[in-house]
């Protein structure tokens, strides 16, 4: 398909307080793909996301959504931010939650309305959060709060969702089951995802690419493509061995480094 | 109870009062949800500078403490919300020095300006000795609080939920601090006129606190708040009133003690009555 990507980033460079956190950093995402964005901790997949949004400003690069650059006009970009500390006693509902993701950026007090109502409805039971519609989002669990954030998210039909570290915290159990969410949503309401993770096991079934960041460069292909021990070796700058077993992926420091990689 | 209402000093106080008080408990449950009652107590500290240089300058104390809290609030603002909310040491020593001055210029009022009462009224509030010309500046102040609040409804709420998805909605998360401190700084400098600049934020957060612990919506969080907020004042104003003599001497009780015991006593209902709510929904739970 000659389609134009839902997001070019071309040769983006960061530097904070002097310091490079991103250099040289080129992918794209084509409409409905999932693509996870994996690097260790301070690997700057938090710092590539922000840039992605706009809220980190670059020393080099562009950014594009469907062939044109960011504005105000480019519409919303789904994001589920890394941390979002939901105080237990936060009078917010579930539901409260994800009506904010439709209109929280407009004047005024929302007047009650069986479309947002319905609209509401719709998302929570999309990401399988009926059940927990009323009740105060802080109170919730992890996983739980991951599918408000999510629902939040799609409600302004976006069609690029990015998620930072939505895995992170959660029992195994919820993590497979928020992935096979993500990888369904995806599909059914074709947005494309760009999910950030410091471990790619836990999508593997579901990963169309894979943007992998290690200090602060990228390298993008499919799966089998980047996470490979040449590759790898190359972005590390020092030797990476990689070892599948029964399905799985481990990325190692190779043995004339003493100091591991992954935590 | 016919004489309450006859006189003519307590229909202003209930008037004031009322206004105040649904103003501070609107803009106190966004300042829990935010979590910026310090920020509150800053500017009725602060707030206090201007209420006490009031005498000295021969301007309305209102005048005062709204123009030393907004003036706080731009420095805050400048300075940074976050770092004051870290209380860092900077920000401790700022306070030392506001209430130093305070202290100054109530000691210069009794002196010189022959105001022996500035003190109490400053620090505890005058809501019985309110100049009826004031009124409409309450009412005008009040109004434009009402107004940021409504209009910034969502802003506030998304940017309490989280800077980040706030930002993305391409909300200005630096604009919305801005007119939130403008609100805080208003609804605290108002309480300080009624029950002073040492209580003021008694009036802002137990109607908000109390209220939040009761319900799971926003909307009704802010309509419970304002029922209680005004309904202590009310009760404080009447019990005040009713209590002169209570104690032998021509005294009453004041004002704004019996209004934040009130609200207080209001908070610590809430307590009671959130683990009878939490048994009822668990028992339908089960059933
Ligand atoms: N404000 C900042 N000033 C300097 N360095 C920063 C700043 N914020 C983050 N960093 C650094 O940038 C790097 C990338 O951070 P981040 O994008 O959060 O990584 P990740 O999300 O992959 O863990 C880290 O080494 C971090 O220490
Ligand atoms: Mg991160």
């Amino acid at each position: 398909m000659t389609e134009t990507p839902v997001l070019e980033v071309n040769g983006v460079g960061v530097a904070l307080s002097g310091r490079t956190i991103l250099h040289d950093v080129t992918f794209e995402i084509a409409a409905g793909e999932f693509v996870g964005l994996i690097g260790s901790n301070g690997a700057g997949k938090t710092t590539l996301l922000r840039v992605i949004l706009g809220l980190q400003p670059t020393t080099a690069g562009t950014v594009r959504f469907g062939g044109v650059r960011p504005g105000r006009g480019a519409g919303v970009i789904g994001y589920v931010p890394q941390k979002v500390a939901l105080d237990p006693d936060l009078p917010l509902r579930a539901r409260d939650v994800v009506a904010l993701g439709l209109d929280g950026q407009k004047l005024g007090i929302p007047l009650p309305s069986a479309r947002r109502r319905a609209l509401v409805d719709e998302l929570l039971s999309s990401v399988g959060a009926s059940d927990f519609a009323d009740a105060r989002v802080g109170q919730l669990s992890g996983g739980q709060q991951q599918r408000v954030l999510i629902a939040h998210a799609l409600i302004s039909q976006p069609r690029l969702l990015l998620l930072d570290e939505p895995l992170a915290n959660l029992d195994i159990r919820s993590e497979q089951e928020i992935v096979e969410l993500l990888a369904r949503v995806g599909r059914e309401r074709g947005v494309a995802v760009l999910l950030s993770a410091h471990d790619l096991n836990p999508l593997l079934p579901v990963m169309d690419r894979i943007v992998y960041l290690a200090d602060g460069r990228a390298a993008a292909g499919t799966t089998d493509e980047i996470v490979q021990s040449s590759v790898l070796t190359g972005l590390y700058g020092r030797r990476v061995d990689v070892l599948r077993i029964d399905g799985r992926v481990l990325v190692v420091a190779g043995p004339n480094d003493a100091h591991g990689h992954d935590e | 109870m016919s004489v309450f209402f006859a006189s003519g000093l307590v229909q202003l106080a209930l008037l004031v009062g009322t206004l105040v008080a649904a103003v501070a408990a609107l803009v106190g449950v966004f300042t829990v949800l935010r979590r910026q009652s310090f920020a509150g107590h800053a500017l009725a500290d602060l707030g206090a500078v201007g209420g006490s240089a009031a005498f000295l300058l021969g301007i309305p104390q209102l005048v005062g403490f709204v123009g030393a809290g907004i003036l706080a609030a731009g420095v805050m603002e400048v300075v940074g919300i976050k770092r004051v909310q870290g209380r860092d040491v900077a920000t401790g020593i700022v306070f030392g020095l506001g209430l130093g001055l305070t202290a100054l210029f109530l000691y210069l009022d009794t002196q010189h300006a022959g105001t022996s009462n500035a003190a109490i009224s400053v620090l505890f509030g005058s809501l019985f000795a309110i100049d009826a010309g004031v009124v409409p500046l309450v009412a005008a102040l009040s109004v434009v609080v009402c107004l940021i609040v409504v209009v910034f409804y969502r802003w506030f709420l998304l940017e309490s939920l989280s800077q980040d998805l706030a930002a993305v909605r391409h909300i200005p998360v630096r604009l919305t601090g801005i007119l939130f401190l403008v609100a805080l700084a208003l609804a605290v400098e108002l309480s300080a006129l009624t029950i002073g600049a040492v209580l003021s934020t008694a009036l802002l957060i137990a109607p908000a606190a109390a209220a939040l612990r009761l319900t799971r919506r926003v909307g009704f969080a802010i309509l419970i708040a304002i029922g209680i907020g005004v309904g202590s004042t009310w009760l404080g104003i009447l019990i005040s009133f009713e209590s002169y003599g209570w104690l032998g001497g021509a005294h009453s009780w004041p004002v704004s003690f019996c209004i934040v015991i009130v609200a207080f006593a209001a908070y610590l209902l809430s307590g009671i009555a959130v683990p009878v709510r939490a048994r009822r929904s668990r028992v339908a739970h089960v059933l």
